[in-house]
């Protein structure tokens, strides 16, 4: 018997799991580039549980003052807390730990980037329908989920720059009409702050509970995928709603897959060690009454930056009580309105197409014009406002005034979706008109062929 | 008799020199400051007192000669040669008496006190590792071609909208470990690899953008079917 | 067969990659360990990547194969399951209350079962938000505690000052100090005397997010150039000294706290009471008290 005879033989004697493997192994994947991209942000939370894994053994996750006694010359002497340090010397005394480190680092950044790309495949396809709304919730949640599980993460180290962005999240969670200050003062234990008993609530979240969150998320998500099959794109005659076109698991599938795991594992691998990012040992340690110029939070928090900045100064009151202060619009309605928008649009726009149909096929973008420009609107809004919120480098770089900037966006950010969306539109419309006139010239020229067959005598004679 | 020729001779030299300083002075800076650096209403200040150290330090980083009135003097390309600019330092100085040109000593400095310093001090405008960065209606500049005079003119000179820093706020040790600490950070610690300039999350973004998003997006095309096949 | 002869020389690569892993691991003196190490095991995944998307491109067999997607609907045991479900509670005679009381009692046990989370933090205790370390009489000091006197504070320069015996870290501890010539003070009548000969003091978190307020601009010549503020470096917050620390420019929707201001007898700064207004970001009851010691 041969090894693989022998290895399932021993699987379902003990399982009686033969049928549903068989199942597994033919099951069939849509072979567009662009059902990869889902993959990759798989991939990516896999190398950041590999890479975190390692890194808690070496955070310490305690606020409580140290004084730096070690190798690096600029930082000797401060005062830090023990989470810092902690950072500080696994990056510069521990082999391979600046490596994993940063490997870390850049697999959270590019497991975003990968999760945006895939959710842009998705809505813009309209794979999102029916019978798939709720693979979609679970993909929204799993979305904002890992935005917070990734903030936690560089907040942890306590250094300067995310010392500065802690507080800013605590402001804008202050800023909640009627709850806001009682909410921050139950998580912080009072005021910023706050004790020290905070410091291992965050460190609890984000090693433990947000990736069994995410982890137990991203099952279902998987699991409903598989139960209902990929959506394809209509290539062929033979692809409708009912019949599916696919590669199987294997053996087709399976190396293309692990290749890609590989391949996003070792551009991070690369990056983290090629590339530097978030060197701490230059920032410093946080204190309450220090700031840098220029701090910035990581890309995916951009946009909230630009919406905290962009608000005129105002705290709305009524008599003495503050309903909303300043940061709430920026930092907590405008997310808010974002993750709205994305949770409810399958339903928004059931209700505006009347559309409760089945799909299991996608549209291209141009197939849907008003899904597509609606999608590109809602993402120049959020574009727009995360540019806004580099104006002072773009001011720095280039020398256009940074209060300009800011008054130009405060327009702009509202005015453009609705440019961009009408600009995509007109496209989506022209690629739709441009296919129709190709397929009339084939049709014509068919007929015309066909004419020219089927009466010879006729055009001979005359 | 041959002592009063010597002074006399020193004198013309010496005024000779002056009138030089004071030839340039009529030809760049005389609209803004006014004739003898008494100051122009709304277009520039009195440069009585100011001393060496001020004229060298606009000078030598082209601060100065300003363009136009309500710029904020920037680090240029120098209009005037180096002995123009020594006439014009021993001109500005002749002006009443005024500070030195200084000789910090970053050597003696601690760089882990001039850390602390810088960041107490400065980093909220010139950015951790002097980067540069911005304030309101002004750009506070990155420190990477300031040299250690220029660090410790700007320093107790405050230029612009930057603070003074008097001996009394910030003594000559404290600053000689600040020049120490800045020059420190011209070429920091960047063992974890390419450094993006050490401005922190924004470069990073874009490298995961268009460096590794690109890149994944290049595999998974190459993996994947295209529509038009 | 050449895509089969990449495929095991790439499978060669990622082994030769390894071992330089382990070997640059091994060998201190090797410079620039972070770079090779991740040179060589990036390279090693590379490599290994690269040989399978040849062996999946070019070497297994990818048909393309058809099937059916699964029914919209199992109707017959969507109907064998509703109508086991249903069945089972045949021997019921009061459903309604039954479901009811039962969802009463789930419901009950899961609300008893958070409760315990209510005690991560004093959720009701907003009156922490007021509390600052300054009373009347407290001195300040600097970073390392020494006590600042008045004549350290000049014009154009600007300090950090904490409250003695304080925790630095805590909000209300650290304020920024300026001295502004007392002919450009436009203090409001409410904060008139809280100034010590021109010394200004505010709390130095920002009140739009929290943020250290670590710039001061201050102008050389007056006439040509911005005229002096206190600026927050996170979203640009512009707070005027001389006017009680009034929102000049940016988000912040409250001017910045200040504290009042005296001099002792041996020329040191001392609070004269606590701040005007409650520290720190703005949250729904910030204006609803002054602040206490």
């Amino acid at each position: 018997m041969s090894i693989t005879r022998r290895v399932v033989t021993f699987v379902d004697e003990r399982t009686a799991s033969a049928p549903i493997l068989r199942k597994a192994l033919r099951y069939l994947f849509p072979d567009h580039w662009s059902f990869l991209l889902g993959e990759v942000a798989l991939y990516a939370f896999m190398v950041l549980v590999g890479t975190g894994i390692y890194l808690t053994f070496f955070f310490v996750d305690s606020t409580h003052d140290v004084v730096y006694h070690g190798t690096y010359a600029p930082l000797q002497g401060q005062h830090m807390t023990e989470a810092y340090k902690s950072v500080v010397d696994l990056s510069l005394n521990v082999k391979a730990g600046l490596l994993i480190r940063q490997t870390h680092h850049w697999a959270a950044n590019v497991f975003l980037v990968a999760i945006l790309l895939h959710l842009f495949r998705v809505f813009f396809t309209g794979a999102y329908r029916k019978p798939r709304g709720l693979i979609w919730a679970l993909g929204v949640t799993m979305l904002f989920t890992s935005l917070l599980e990734a903030y936690m993460g560089y907040s942890l180290v306590d250094d300067l720059l995310s010392g500065m962005g802690l507080v800013i999240g605590y402001s804008v969670g202050l800023s909640i009409p009627f709850v806001g200050a009682n909410l921050m003062e139950w998580l912080f234990h009072g005021p910023y702050p706050g004790q020290h008993v905070f410091w291992p609530r965050m460190y609890i979240a984000h090693v433990l509970l947000f990736p069994i969150l995410i982890g137990m998320l991203l099952t279902a998500h998987l699991l409903l995928v598989a139960l209902r099959h990929h959506t394809q794109f209509k290539r062929r005659r033979a692809q409708s709603n009912h019949v599916v076109m696919g590669v199987p698991t294997f053996p087709g599938q399976t190396p293309r897959s692990l290749g890609l795991l590989l391949a996003v594992a070792g551009v991070l691998f690369l990056l983290g060690g090629l590339v530097q990012i978030n060197p701490i040992w230059q920032w410093g340690p946080y204190h309450t009454y220090d700031a840098t110029n220029g701090a910035q939070p990581d890309w995916y928090l951009g946009w909230l930056i630009g919406g905290l900045r962009l608000v005129p100064g105002f705290d709305l009151v009524i008599g003495k009580f503050t309903l909303v202060p300043n940061p709430f619009w920026g930092g907590a309605l405008f997310p808010l309105v974002i993750l709205g928008f994305l949770y409810f649009w399958p339903w928004l726009e059931r209700k505006w197409t009347g559309d409760h149909a089945w799909h299991n096929v996608l549209e291209r973008p141009r197939d849907n014009p008003r899904r597509t420009a609606i999608g590109i609107g809602v993402i120049s809004w959020v574009v727009l406002v995360f540019v806004a919120g580099s104006s002072d480098r773009v001011n720095l770089v280039f020398g256009i005034p940074y209060t300009g900037q800011i008054w130009f966006y405060r327009v702009f950010v509202f005015v453009g979706p609705l440019l961009f969306g009408a600009i995509a539109y007109r496209v989506c419309k022209e690629l739709q008109a441009g296919e129709k006139v190709e397929e009339d010239r084939h049709t014509a020229e068919a007929e015309a062929r066909l004419a020219t067959w089927s009466k010879p005598s006729q055009s001979s004679e005359s | 008799m041959r002592w009063v020729v010597v002074i006399a001779a020193l004198t013309l030299v010496g005024s000779a020199a002056a009138a030089d300083g004071k030839q340039v002075f009529g030809r760049y800076c005389v609209s803004c400051h006014g004739p003898n650096g008494a100051g122009v209403a709304d277009r520039g200040p009195s440069l009585h007192g100011v001393g060496a150290r001020a004229a060298d330090f606009y000078l030598r980083t082209g601060y100065m000669p300003l363009k136009h009135v309500g710029l904020q003097p920037r680090r240029s390309r120098l209009l005037l040669d180096d002995a123009q600019i020594a006439a014009l330092v021993r001109y500005v100085a002749s002006l009443g008496s005024g500070p030195a040109v200084p000789h910090p000593h970053p050597e003696r400095g601690n760089v882990s006190a001039g850390m602390t310093l810088f960041r107490s001090h400065c980093a909220g405008c010139h950015q951790i590792v002097a980067e540069g960065g911005y304030v309101t209606n002004a750009v506070p500049p990155a420190l990477g071609d300031a040299t250690p005079t220029q660090i410790a003119e700007a320093v107790r000179i405050g230029p612009y909208v930057m603070p003074t820093f008097s001996t009394k706020a910030i003594s000559d040790d404290e600053l000689d470990s600040i020049i120490r600490y800045v020059e420190y950070a011209k070429h920091p610690d960047n063992r974890g690899g390419w450094a993006l300039g050490n401005v922190g999350p924004i470069p990073e973004g874009l490298v995961s953008w268009f460096i590794a998003g690109t890149a994944l997006l290049g595999v998974c095309l190459v993996i994947g079917k295209r529509l038009r096949a | 067969m050449r895509a089969e002869t990449a495929a095991i020389l790439l499978f060669l690569l990622t082994g030769l990659f390894s071992v330089a892993f382990i070997v640059v691991y091994a060998i201190d003196r090797i410079p620039h360990q972070t770079q090779f190490l991740g040179l060589a095991l990036g390279g090693a995944l590379v490599s290994l990547a690269a040989a399978l998307i040849i062996t999946g491109l070019k070497l297994v067999v990818t048909e393309e194969l058809v099937e059916e997607y699964p029914p919209p609907l199992h109707a017959g045991e969507v109907d064998l399951i509703a109508t086991t479900v249903e069945e089972g509670g045949t021997r019921l005679t009061r459903r309604r209350l039954f479901k009811l009381t039962l969802l009463a009692a789930g419901g009950g046990l899961a609300t008893a079962a958070l409760t315990p989370a209510v005690s991560f933090g004093p959720i009701l205790r907003v009156k922490d938000f007021f509390g600052t370390p300054w009373t009347r009489g407290r001195r300040l000091v600097d970073e390392n505690g020494t006590p600042y006197k008045a004549s350290d504070i000049e014009e154009k320069d600007f300090y950090t000052a904490f409250a003695e015996g304080a925790d630095k870290e805590e909000a209300g501890a650290s304020v920024v100090l300026v001295r502004l010539p007392t002919s450009s003070l436009k203090l409001p009548s409410e904060l008139q005397g809280y100034d010590a000969d021109g010394i200004v003091a505010y709390s130095k978190i920002c009140t739009h997010a929290g943020c250290a307020i670590s710039m001061y601009r201050v102008p050389t010549f007056a006439p040509d150039e911005p005229k002096p503020a206190l600026v927050c470096p996170c979203h640009y917050s512009t707070f005027d000294p001389a006017s009680g620390g009034t929102v000049q420019f940016g988000p912040a929707g409250r001017p910045l706290p200040m504290l009042p201001l005296q001099i002792d007898g041996k020329g040191h700064l001392r609070a004269k009471g606590n701040f005007n207004e409650a520290v720190g970001p703005s949250w729904w009851g910030v204006r609803n008290r002054k602040p206490t010691p």
